[in-house]
């Protein structure tokens, strides 16, 4: 009685969740991969089977590979910058105080920059492309082109110039995301027993040798984690570049990635099925890299 | 004591990295609610000059005229509902994953998790297609279930680490005392996960919130169902010369206000739930 009692109560609490999950989250990542070997536009009532040509027509697509380059570029520079300035910024808030009176401490006002490098995180993606679209223009109306003016200079065209489109892309990228890595960061660091610092600031180390000798080793894992994090998001881009960039991708492709073609190819073109072979190939992209970051960074774990 | 850093002088340097960045944030922020105030000719005009008067038509314009009121009263019944059905459905799955022992926990719990490392784009269209299949394309129920679904992967990873952590001696009193086990949970597990449950909570506010591309895809029609950022995306599309810019940056405030006052008042949990969830 008791036995059946426990089994009606975990069914029934199961039940609605495992539904919804199954129905609405693992049912269309497995059509994903059946659609993709077919050439459905979305209408027809049986979809024609094509077998791989969704995927020989994908790796003779320009666009494609233009698309894994932007993916390529932000993945090689965006966590790079995000994760330097986050340690360095963490690093100056927790410690940065200097070692006056009894050990380390985080520099004046540090909640408040905690709290101000966080905001940008809460605030929607495409409500931040927006923003920076307008901070971007390309005349005196433009924030930053308003002040390079009035300094004499000539306005600078942020996203319609092809080989600037891209950094600046990244720039908001970093701006958004840093200060998730700063509190990050902190939380790690402030599980650094503190007589760590204070035992190598008496041995004379200075502020250099703390960070790169105690912090980051220290710090490894929640780095790899972030690296990870970073790495996903870099195959993302989607709202940002729908939004920020001149015709969602360019000018000329220069900022185009693959959700946003997925998006176009299924949506605008109704091309059902090489949209899917596009989605397939994001996911084996970002499984390979998520894969390989966790294999090639593993050590062994540094006791405390 | 000669190779001691001089803290003067290295803490001055932390505070204007520090500051820089500070200010690289703030000033964007403050010059679109500035921005808000300023007519057509002022928006096209010097960007670093204040508005010539405090315009709060631009805002009653926003809200009216460009449908941003709608576009905010969606979101919010969207994200109430969807917020209450991940948190309802979320910590019932958890709960039983994390603390009942039975054929298949192990797998559906896997099944769960998995979800966070999946692309969304990879379902997003197939996703599309099961939507309008249940005849639930633009419309409020259909996108609150999405989201549902959606969130979680996050929700119950989160909640079944933090019931793996309460203590067994009070479900078994409560056995004892002859409590069912549905009761044991929503009456005595629920209270005693309160802090938890406020940090995922708020988590998925923000992030259900933010959302842009399911509503994208799911209300594609519909403009009375659109939620906030489907709204303001599509006003800064259209906005030419013609358009009405200063009604723009209104709205843009509008979704921005709200959600740093939430983030402000919430920032302790938010950073803290960030910091428990980095250490496990």
């Amino acid at each position: 009685m008791e036995r059946l009692r426990k089994y009606g109560f975990v069914l029934g609490f199961l039940a609605v969740p495992v539904t919804l999950y199954v129905v609405f989250v693992i049912s269309p990542y497995i059509q994903a991969f059946q659609l993709s070997l077919t050439s459905w536009n979305g209408y027809q009532a049986n979809p024609a089977f094509v077998g791989f040509e969704n995927f020989t027509r994908l790796f003779n697509d320009e666009v494609f590979w233009n698309a894994l380059r932007t993916h390529g570029i932000v993945l090689l520079v965006m966590p790079l910058v995000v994760l330097a300035l986050a340690l360095v910024f963490a690093f100056l808030l927790n410690l940065g105080g200097g070692s006056r009176g009894a050990g380390m401490r985080g520099v004046w006002g540090s909640t408040f920059y905690k709290v101000v490098f966080f905001a940008p995180q809460v605030l929607a993606v495409a409500i931040v492309g927006v923003l920076w679209k307008a901070i971007y223009r390309p005349d005196e109306s433009g924030v930053i082109n308003g002040a390079v003016m009035k300094l004499g200079g000539e306005p600078i065209g942020w996203m319609s110039d092809p080989n600037l489109a891209l950094w600046s892309l990244i720039a908001v990228m970093v701006w958004q995301a840093v200060g998730f890595y700063v509190v990050l960061f902190s939380a790690g660091m402030s599980a650094i027993p503190k007589d760590y610092f204070e035992a190598a600031a008496l041995d004379g180390a200075g502020r250099f040798t703390l960070f790169f000798r105690i912090t980051l080793p220290l710090l490894r894992d929640t780095i790899q984690v972030g690296w990870v994090y970073l790495g996903i998001a870099a195959f993302d881009c989607f709202a940002l570049v729908q939004v920020l960039t001149l015709d969602a991708g360019g000018p000329d492709g220069a900022t185009t990635v693959l959700p946003v073609e997925i998006f176009k190819t299924a949506f605008s073109y109704s091309k059902v099925g090489y949209a899917s072979a596009m989605g397939v190939a994001l996911f084996f992209l970002t499984i390979t890299f998520a894969v390989l970051t966790l294999r090639v960074t593993r050590r062994e774990k540094i006791e405390m | 004591m000669r190779n001691k850093p001089k803290p003067s002088a290295l803490s001055g340097l932390s505070h204007v990295a520090l500051a820089v960045w500070a200010l690289l944030i703030i000033l964007p922020l403050l010059w679109t609610f500035l921005a808000a105030f300023k007519d057509n000719t002022e928006i096209f005009g010097d960007a670093l000059q204040f508005p010539g008067a405090a315009r709060w038509d631009n805002w009653a314009r926003a809200w009216e005229k460009a449908h941003v009121g709608q576009y905010m009263i969606n979101t919010v019944i969207v994200v109430f509902f969807s917020t209450l059905g991940t948190m309802l459905f979320g910590s019932m799955a958890a709960y039983v994953l994390a603390r009942y022992k039975f054929v298949g926990s192990k797998l559906i719990y896997l099944l769960f998790v998995s979800g966070m490392a999946f692309p969304v784009f990879l379902a997003i269209t197939p996703l599309f297609f099961v939507v309008k299949q249940v005849g639930l394309l633009n419309s409020y129920l259909g996108l609150i279930i999405v989201y549902i679904a959606y969130s979680l992967p996050f929700t119950v990873f989160f909640l079944a680490a933090f019931f793996r952590t309460l203590p067994e001696a009070v479900a078994e009193a409560a056995k004892i005392d002859g409590a069912s086990h549905t009761r044991t949970f929503f009456q005595v597990m629920l209270p005693m996960a309160k802090p938890g449950l406020i940090s995922i909570t708020i988590f998925n506010v923000l992030g259900q919130w933010n959302q842009y591309l399911l509503p994208l895809a799911l209300v594609p029609a519909d403009r009375s169902k659109w939620v906030i950022t489907q709204g303001i995306a599509d006003i800064s599309t259209i906005a030419g010369y013609e358009a009405d810019w200063p009604a723009l940056f209104a709205a843009m405030n509008l979704a921005i206000i709200p959600v740093l006052i939430v983030y402000i008042i919430f920032q302790r949990q938010i950073q803290s739930g960030l910091g428990a969830g980095a250490l496990k």
